[in-house]
């Protein structure tokens, strides 16, 4: 048992800026933290490049390695993207895009993102950054298994990947891939391009399990002293939320992922009634193709928040701090996360109001969603509360949060169009809904992540990103991606349906011709514009300029490492011992407009704090 | 200073694309304007809200940027605010829903003169059926389906003898009288759907899904599948003819009864086998 109960003279000395000159001595009473209950973690050191560069055991690096994997697999979905918009907005140019190519990239696009792009990024990127950073710990708890995690993921991805180039490519059949015409001729890559799809999606679930329970164990069994749960920054509270519904959702997705093999290959049924093709009846019969919806919708719908709370928790960690003010309503904001987190259970079937489902449903699942509407926007009012007579840095940092704030809003304002029942009978399956996800769990996130790379860089680098450059990346981001998006609907509003390789000329969509020629443009500029921040990040490496420690004046754990970038085991000799939330930004009394958590109460005590 | 004209000309710009936008819904030919209805309040609210959330944080931005000599506000909590502010957002959550749930119950109970119109659905077209004198459509069976029975009907079902088989991917529809749609796939997925309706529901093999909705504007109407079906799925669309009664009933009398096509069938079988002898 270690037990470092007098190491604050080490931290008196770190946080003097803020030191009350009065105070020199240390009152033990008010700066009690109780003593650590277990012993100190031993780390594995790397021996050689490989194990410090590729087999790497230190969270930090793995997660620039799902940080950079995923970004690879965003790329290729942001180039399947650019495809799409071609054939939609100037199909005379696409001649060499055939139905079958148009429906694998969409199905690629859209896996991609959401599993391969979103959830590896915020779970195994910032996740494995900042997770143990942010409690004070060295590392996550089971290192060897999260590198294993990472490696799993690296072999999903180039699994996915290979289905390109086998014969037939890759599935067609939409992300949700619906059976039966996923696994039936009719859909572009029936035979070997969904078998490694699923192979795919199988291999991310093992890989994202090892992980998720480093995650999860970290945050509750690893956190150092007084870092209570409900001192955590909510970006932890957000992506242990998350992590949560990864475990219990990924699951679905796995065995609904199984069952599908199994009807391939085997012959079985679970997915696959009586069907007649081309006048034969097939060898399948008496399994039901709803089952299938219901398992991948109950991944499904905790997906979306897997992706969204993480970004939730970040964006408010972002704005607190560069509104140089505390996030308001703290304590509702952590149960708005685990409430969403909960209720994100009991709403997958809204994705099946017109899937043939017993019609009864409705009523409960549009109630269910509704409700869910309810914390979600107790958050946003939390957000612009802080910003409220805050004092308010317009960096690039902050824009992206701004913009966080109107997409996030305005996709969640569609999502209760969509979730109420009778409302979605008219707008499912067209472009309102593909307007609905992107600007929702699309765009907000991305803006999210966008805010937090600019945000985190100069810890991870040790150099500032460019703002200039930001500015502009931001800009053209989010107005092109706003100017995508909201005049989508509208298409959606005539009755455009998704997934249409080509209109033909139908009376009533002629006149989204234009719209189409226009969205697709909007789409080539905010695609290229992300090349912006690869330029910036390359030229900051090489020129940019040197980070200071803590440039931000953040308050947690992560900018208080003892070294910038932070080293293996983050921390040097001793844990830093948390005495406040990370969030006394603007402190009445206080010298500076920030007391870092590890600021002990007795070296700030002519401020009028809150005890949290 | 910039970044928050900007804002504000995005969110002034939303609301004049909203006004004035050529892009909206189709002319409304059945009875589900209530959908159409709900959407406009929900416009109403949501729009609200997201004008409102917007331009408050564009303030914020206006009002406290920051300054070096300034300090924000200290004040973690605000219990009477966010209870206020949660039981005004549930309320306006409740009023929305409400009419939702009216309509949906409207949507899963149809009435009971609805006629029954059986859509069947197969990679890439669609069949109709309907039923005959007896106003009751005969079972089926996916295995049943030949040339001489595309839909499958057993033999043996009195109820199927006089079904009207409609031989074309148009069917006409009688104005003004509630249809009950019956759908089924053979094979995949699918969706019948017509934008003017604004009804839909998805086609699923295995099983026999169904909505209702009552045209109320005579004209042509095209058919487009709403639910992916594979690659010909942009191409799988039909036709829908709206007419009054009297064109409708003259239409409904041309078509051939089931035991008409079994028979015709029989004929070519016949006179098939003698063309082989001789």
């Amino acid at each position: 048992m270690s037990d470092e109960y007098d190491n604050n003279k080490s931290y008196q000395a770190q946080s003097s800026e803020v030191m009350d000159g009065s105070t020199g001595s240390v009152n033990p009473d008010i700066d009690y933290v109780r003593p650590s209950e277990v012993g100190e973690q031993e780390l594995y050191h790397p021996h050689s490049f490989i194990e410090k560069w590729v087999f790497c055991q230190d969270a930090k690096v793995i997660g620039v390695q799902y940080f950079l994997t995923a970004v690879f697999t965003g790329v290729v979905g942001l180039i399947l993207s650019w495809l799409m918009r071609l054939q939609l907005g100037f199909p005379e140019l696409a001649g060499f895009m055939t139905a079958e190519h148009y429906y694998q990239f969409v199905t690629m696009h859209g896996m991609i993102m959401v599993v391969y792009f979103l959830t590896a990024l915020f779970l195994g990127g910032f996740g494995n950054y900042l997770i143990p950073l942010m409690v004070g710990a060295r590392d996550m708890v089971f290192p060897y298994v999260n590198m294993l995690s990472f490696w799993m993921f690296f072999v999903a991805v180039a699994v996915l990947m290979a289905s390109f180039f086998v014969p037939g490519g890759p599935t067609g059949a939409g992300w949700t891939l619906y059976p039966p015409q996923t696994i039936l001729e009719g859909t572009p890559g029936a035979g070997m391009g969904i078998l490694l799809m699923l192979i795919s999606l199988s291999l991310f679930v093992i890989g994202f399990t090892m992980g998720g329970l480093n995650y999860m164990i970290t945050i509750l069994q690893a956190r150092t002293r007084g870092m209570t749960l409900m001192r955590m920054p909510l970006t932890v509270w957000g992506i242990f939320t998350a992590t949560v519904l990864a475990m219990l959702a990924f699951p679905a997705l796995l065995v609904s992922a199984i069952m599908m093999t199994l009807d391939k290959v085997l012959q079985t049924s679970f997915f696959m009634p009586t069907i007649l093709k081309a006048g034969e009846v097939l060898e399948y019969g008496g399994g039901s193709p709803i089952l299938f919806q219901h398992l991948f919708w109950f991944f499904g719908h905790p997906e979306v928040y897997i992706v969204a709370l993480p970004a939730f928790g970040i964006v408010s960690d972002l704005i607190s701090v560069h509104a140089r003010k505390n996030i308001f309503g703290y304590r509702m904001m952590v149960w708005a996360i685990v409430g969403i987190g909960a209720l994100s259970f009991f709403v997958w079937a809204h994705h099946m109001y017109v899937s043939g489902m017993n019609p009864w449903f409705g009523f409960f699942f549009a109630t269910t969603t509704l409700i869910i509407a309810v914390p979600t926007a107790m958050k946003v009012y939390n957000w612009i509360l802080t910003l409220w007579r805050g004092n308010i840095r317009i960096n690039v940092v902050m824009l992206w949060c701004l913009g966080f704030i109107v997409t996030f809003v305005n996709g969640g304002i569609t999502g209760i169009f969509l979730g109420n029942v009778s409302v979605d009978v008219p707008l499912s399956d067209t472009y309102f809904v593909i307007a609905h996800f992107h600007m929702v769990m699309g765009i907000a996130p991305l803006m999210v992540i966008m805010g937090a790379v600019y945000h985190w860089f100069p810890l991870v680098a040790g150099k500032m990103l460019d703002e200039g450059l930001g500015k502009w990346h931001f800009w053209i981001t989010f107005l092109g991606a706003y100017s995508i998006y909201f005049p989508m609907h509208y298409l959606g509003f005539i009755g455009v349906p998704r997934r249409y390789f080509e209109m033909y000329d139908s009376p009533y969509m002629t006149s989204a011709v234009g719209m189409n020629e226009f969205i697709s443009i909007a789409a080539f500029i905010v695609g290229a514009a992300q090349f912006i921040l690869i330029f910036n990040i390359i030229k900051t490496l090489k020129t940019g300029k040197k980070a200071e420690q803590n440039p931000w004046k953040a308050n947690s754990l992560e900018w208080y490492t003892s070294t910038v970038p932070p080293e293996h085991g983050n921390f040097g000799d001793r844990l830093p011992v948390v005495h406040r939330w990370p969030y006394d930004f603007s402190v009445p009394g206080a010298k500076e407009d920030y007391i870092p958590q590890t600021t002990a109460p007795s070296e700030v005590i002519h401020t009028e704090v809150e005890k949290t | 200073m910039h970044a928050g004209i900007i804002f504000l000309l995005v969110i002034i710009g939303s609301i004049l694309f909203h006004i004035f936008t050529p892009w909206y819904w189709t002319d409304i030919a059945s009875n589900w304007k209530g959908m159409d209805d709900t959407i406009t309040l929900t416009f109403w609210v949501g729009g609200g809200v997201f004008v409102a959330v917007c331009l408050f944080m564009i303030y914020c931005v206006f009002r406290y940027q920051h300054k070096e000599d300034r300090r924000a506000e200290y004040k973690p909590e605000d219990k009477k605010l966010e209870k206020i502010l949660t039981w005004a957002t549930t309320l306006g959550v409740a009023a929305l829903l409400a009419p939702g749930l009216i309509i949906w119950n409207q949507y899963v109970n149809v009435p009971k003169n609805a006629i029954e119109v059986d859509v069947m659905a197969w990679q890439w077209g669609w069949q109709y059926r309907l039923p005959g004198k007896d106003g009751k459509l005969g079972t089926t069976q996916v295995r049943n389906i030949a040339d001489n029975n595309p839909f499958g009907i057993n033999p043996d079902d009195p109820f199927g003898k006089d079904d009207i088989m409609v031989e074309s991917d148009v069917i006409n529809l009688e104005n003004n009288r509630p249809v009950k749609i019956l759908l089924r796939s053979v094979d995949v997925l699918h969706n019948w759907y017509v934008p003017q309706f604004r009804a839909k529901m998805d086609a699923v093999p295995g099983t026999v899904t169904f909505y209702w909705f009552e045209p109320n504007k005579v004209g042509e109407y095209e058919v487009l599948c709403a639910e992916y079906c594979g690659v010909g799925h942009y191409a799988m669309r039909g036709g829908v003819e709206v007419q009054d009664k009297a064109d409708y009933e003259a239409w409904l009398g041309e078509q051939e009864t089931f035991e008409q096509l079994s028979a015709r069938y029989e004929k070519l079988n016949v006179d098939g086998n003698k063309l082989a002898k001789k």
